[in-house]
């Protein structure tokens, strides 16, 4: 057998370290002072997180008022690498002409690329900071209009963010 | 016949004919919007302008090579109306033509909406197309666009949106000299022209759909169609449209396992670039609706679904149970040459010579154009096939105390078959008949299929399933648009119905082994091969040739010509 690596653990370790007894000391002295140092840990879910605007959280459409942003162009269903998202386009009086009748995504199958974002001409659909999502059944998993319209104002962090970019 | 050299390629072109029909019989497209082969040129898109050059008559104006330089003309001409001559060099792709194209694009994009995402002309459009590949893909333009009408309704079947439209004139070319209903006209002029329809008229012609794909842009769209699914969430399947005896050739949108449009497909030698309105409106609802979906038996009075072992065991039970030489059997003009073939076949299993089917022909439906009153898809299948079948009509059709029917058509009537005391219906929709039936059997439609039909002209074409049911699941896979090939059971976009039929040949065959004959056909080309060997006027074909000539006659004694190029004006790519 060629090429046998002579760098075991074993060889790599000095006198006093095989020893064992010293490194244990050394050992406790971390978890002591640790025991002094600010606390990190989160009491979730009484406290929570706030994502920075360049969080990529689950996908959302931006609702204005009078309606969603999206024209039911189909472009973030096609681009879409894990084809979560389902669009089925109907007609409205008014001037953009096209809404979204159905507009579906199966968190399952969603991988947070934020591909769909990207390529939207509307700046429609946007990564939003919620990272809580919770289903029982793959029925649930799959989000309808009702889930995924956010009013813009919730929005504005993701939307300066992608703005710095265009 | 006038030699000419686009970009350095001899091409030996015919007299008279423009440098742009010259070049697409060789294969190069000069890009154009206006200019369509079936119509007149009118030359106002600007498009395909070229640089034309000649060599110089000067003897001492040569080359290194010794050639003759080539004095090109200092303003670039249209490829669509000027005509060719012996000696004539065309410059297709030199800096001149380039800049003449993109300057022509930037003019034709400046007033143009950005619409790409809202337009279901978007993925096949031609503006699209060579926005990408002629334009330089910047606009220097930044006033205020014109803003034009959108959404008006030009009739019944179509909706016009004027700041989309590149007034190339071919609908109103369309109109007047194919649809012969001239009821269109530019009006205004400069970048304020758009189009209208006359005072008190509407473009409602029973061709007026194929200025939907005849328009290069996204100003003309379906009201049928509109915004049902974009172009490329389909998958498109060349098929033959069952409205007529014509059969127009077509392609097939799918898209949920559901047909979503039909749209013409060129055949110079049946349908040119051209179909019927009422083929595209009216020949998908029944694949799509009202269909019967599983094998039935009647038990106890109503019919309950079963397997199709069961089914056929009990139609077999049933025809075991008369003498056979007195069952009726009733073909269907619609079906296959592949299922008529094995009717026939199954006939002489049973050793009864009744066979009728009803013809369907309808002088008010016939007109000079492509329409032709006899309605049946396959009527003239029969007759090639020479199948031992009497004709009949809708309304004369009855059975007079035959024990036992079995018809492959659904359209029949209640009152028609009420001699009978029995009856197997093969039958697709959830028709009258159904409900009279002992034993219902699911068939396949056109668009489920694969197999012939003969046309009018005799022309034997073939048609692909683009539908999928359980029987051509296997064979459909990647074929299906991405959503349907893609899709798992838990993707709510994969629910369209997937139907539990099968086409009538391999039901016949199911059949015909119950009863103690094994014909051994596993797939539709299997019984084609049969039918070519068997009858003389088949014999030249199989499916391979018809796909390559879209079409063989029956009876020819040898094969056409190859085929000159089919012109398509703008297709889904890739398609
Ligand atoms: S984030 Fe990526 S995977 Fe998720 S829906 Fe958008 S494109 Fe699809
Ligand atoms: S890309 Fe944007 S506008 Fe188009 S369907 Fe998706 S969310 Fe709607
Ligand atoms: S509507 Fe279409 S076909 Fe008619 S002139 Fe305009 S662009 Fe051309
Ligand atoms: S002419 Fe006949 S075959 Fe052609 S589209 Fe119309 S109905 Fe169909
Ligand atoms: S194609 Fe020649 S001018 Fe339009």
């Amino acid at each position: 057998m060629a090429n046998v690596t002579k760098n075991t653990e074993a060889q790599r370790l000095n006198f006093w370290e095989k020893l064992y007894l010293p490194e244990i000391a050394r050992g406790l002295g971390l978890t002591f002072k640790a025991m002094f140092k600010p606390n990190m840990t989160r009491q979730y879910p009484e406290e929570r997180w706030e994502p920075e605007g360049s969080y990529r959280g689950r996908p959302v459409l931006v609702q204005e008022e009078d309606g969603e942003r999206c024209v039911a162009c189909g472009l973030c269903s096609r681009v879409c690498p894990a084809l979560a998202i389902e669009v089925q386009a109907g007609e409205t009086d008014k001037e953009k002409e096209r809404f979204p009748k159905l507009f579906e995504i199966n968190m399952l199958r969603c991988i947070y690329c934020g591909f769909c974002e990207e390529v939207c001409p509307e700046e429609a659909i946007v990564m939003s900071k919620d990272y809580e999502l919770v289903f029982t059944s793959p029925e649930d998993a799959i989000y309808g209009k009702d889930k995924l319209l956010i009013p813009v104002a919730k929005l504005q962090d993701r939307l300066e963010f992608l703005r710095q970019y265009k | 016949m006038p030699t000419i050299f686009i970009d350095g390629e001899q091409i030996e072109a015919k007299e008279g004919q423009t440098i742009i029909e010259a070049a697409l019989e060789h294969s190069i497209n000069v890009p154009h919007f206006c200019w369509h082969p079936s119509l007149t040129v009118a030359g106002n898109c600007r498009m395909c302008l070229v640089n034309i050059g000649f060599p110089s008559r000067n003897p001492d104006d040569v080359d290194e090579n010794g050639d003759r330089k080539i004095q090109y003309q200092p303003k670039a001409a249209i490829a669509c109306a000027t005509p060719v001559a012996d000696g004539m060099h065309v410059n297709l792709t030199g800096k001149k033509s380039v800049e003449a194209q993109e300057a022509v694009m930037e003019f034709l994009l400046i007033n143009h909406p950005l619409d790409c995402p809202i337009c279901d002309e978007a993925g096949q459009c031609k503006l699209q197309e060579y926005a990408f590949n002629h334009s330089k893909g910047k606009s220097r333009f930044d006033e205020q666009k014109n803003h034009k009408d959108k959404r008006v309704q030009w009739g019944p079947t179509i909706m016009f949106d004027g700041e989309r439209c590149i007034s190339c004139s071919r609908c109103i070319r369309y109109a007047d000299e194919i649809a012969k209903q001239p009821v269109l006209t530019f009006v205004q002029r400069g970048d304020h022209v758009t189009i209208q329809t006359f005072e008190n008229t509407q473009f409602d012609s029973p061709y007026s759909m194929n200025v939907i794909e005849l328009c290069p842009v996204g100003a003309l769209t379906s009201i049928d169609f509109r915004f049902k699914t974009r172009v490329w969430e389909m998958s498109f399947t060349d098929s033959v449209c069952p409205g007529c005896s014509r059969g127009c050739n077509m392609q097939i949108g799918v898209r949920d396992n559901t047909i979503v449009r039909l749209e013409p497909k060129t055949n110079m030698e049946v349908n040119e670039y051209w179909m019927c309105d009422y083929g595209r409106l009216t020949q998908y609802e029944g694949v799509n609706n009202n269909r019967v979906v599983e094998p039935m038996v009647r038990k106890n009075g109503s019919l309950v679904a079963v397997s199709w072992d069961e089914a056929i065991a009990e139609a077999v039970k049933l025809i075991s149970g008369v003498p056979s030489k007195d069952i009726s059997l009733v073909a269907s003009a619609s079906s296959t040459n592949e299922d008529l073939f094995a009717l026939q076949k199954f006939a002489s299993l049973l050793n009864t010579s009744s066979i009728e089917y009803i013809s369907n022909i309808d002088p008010s439906f016939g007109d000079d154009f492509l329409k032709q009153s006899d309605k049946s898809y396959n009527s003239f299948g029969i007759n090639a096939l020479q199948l031992k079948a009497k004709a009949s009509t809708a309304d004369k059709f009855s059975v007079k105390n035959t024990p036992l029917l079995i018809t492959t058509d659904d359209s029949l009537s209640v009152d028609a078959v009420s001699g009978a005391n029995a009856i197997i219906a093969f039958a697709s929709n959830k028709t009258a008949i159904v409900d009279k039936a002992a034993v219902v059997l699911p068939l396949s439609t056109y668009a489920e299929v694969e197999g012939t039909v003969t046309n009018f002209q005799n022309r034997v074409q073939h048609i692909e399933p683009a539908v999928a049911t359980v029987e051509n699941q296997r064979f459909m896979g990647m074929k299906q648009s991405r959503w349907d090939a893609m899709g798992a059971h838990n993707d709510r976009w994969t629910q369209g119905e997937k139907r539990n039929s099968r086409s009538g040949w391999s039901i016949l065959q199911s059949l015909a082994s119950e009863l103690g004959q094994d014909w051994n056909y596993k797939q539709s080309e299997d019984v084609f091969t049969e039918i070519a060997s068997s009858n003389a006027g088949f014999s030249l074909m199989n499916y391979a040739q018809l796909d390559e000539f879209q079409g063989l006659i029956v009876g020819a004694s040898s094969l056409p010509e190859k085929k000159a190029i089919v012109y398509q004006s703008h297709v889904m790519k890739p398609n």
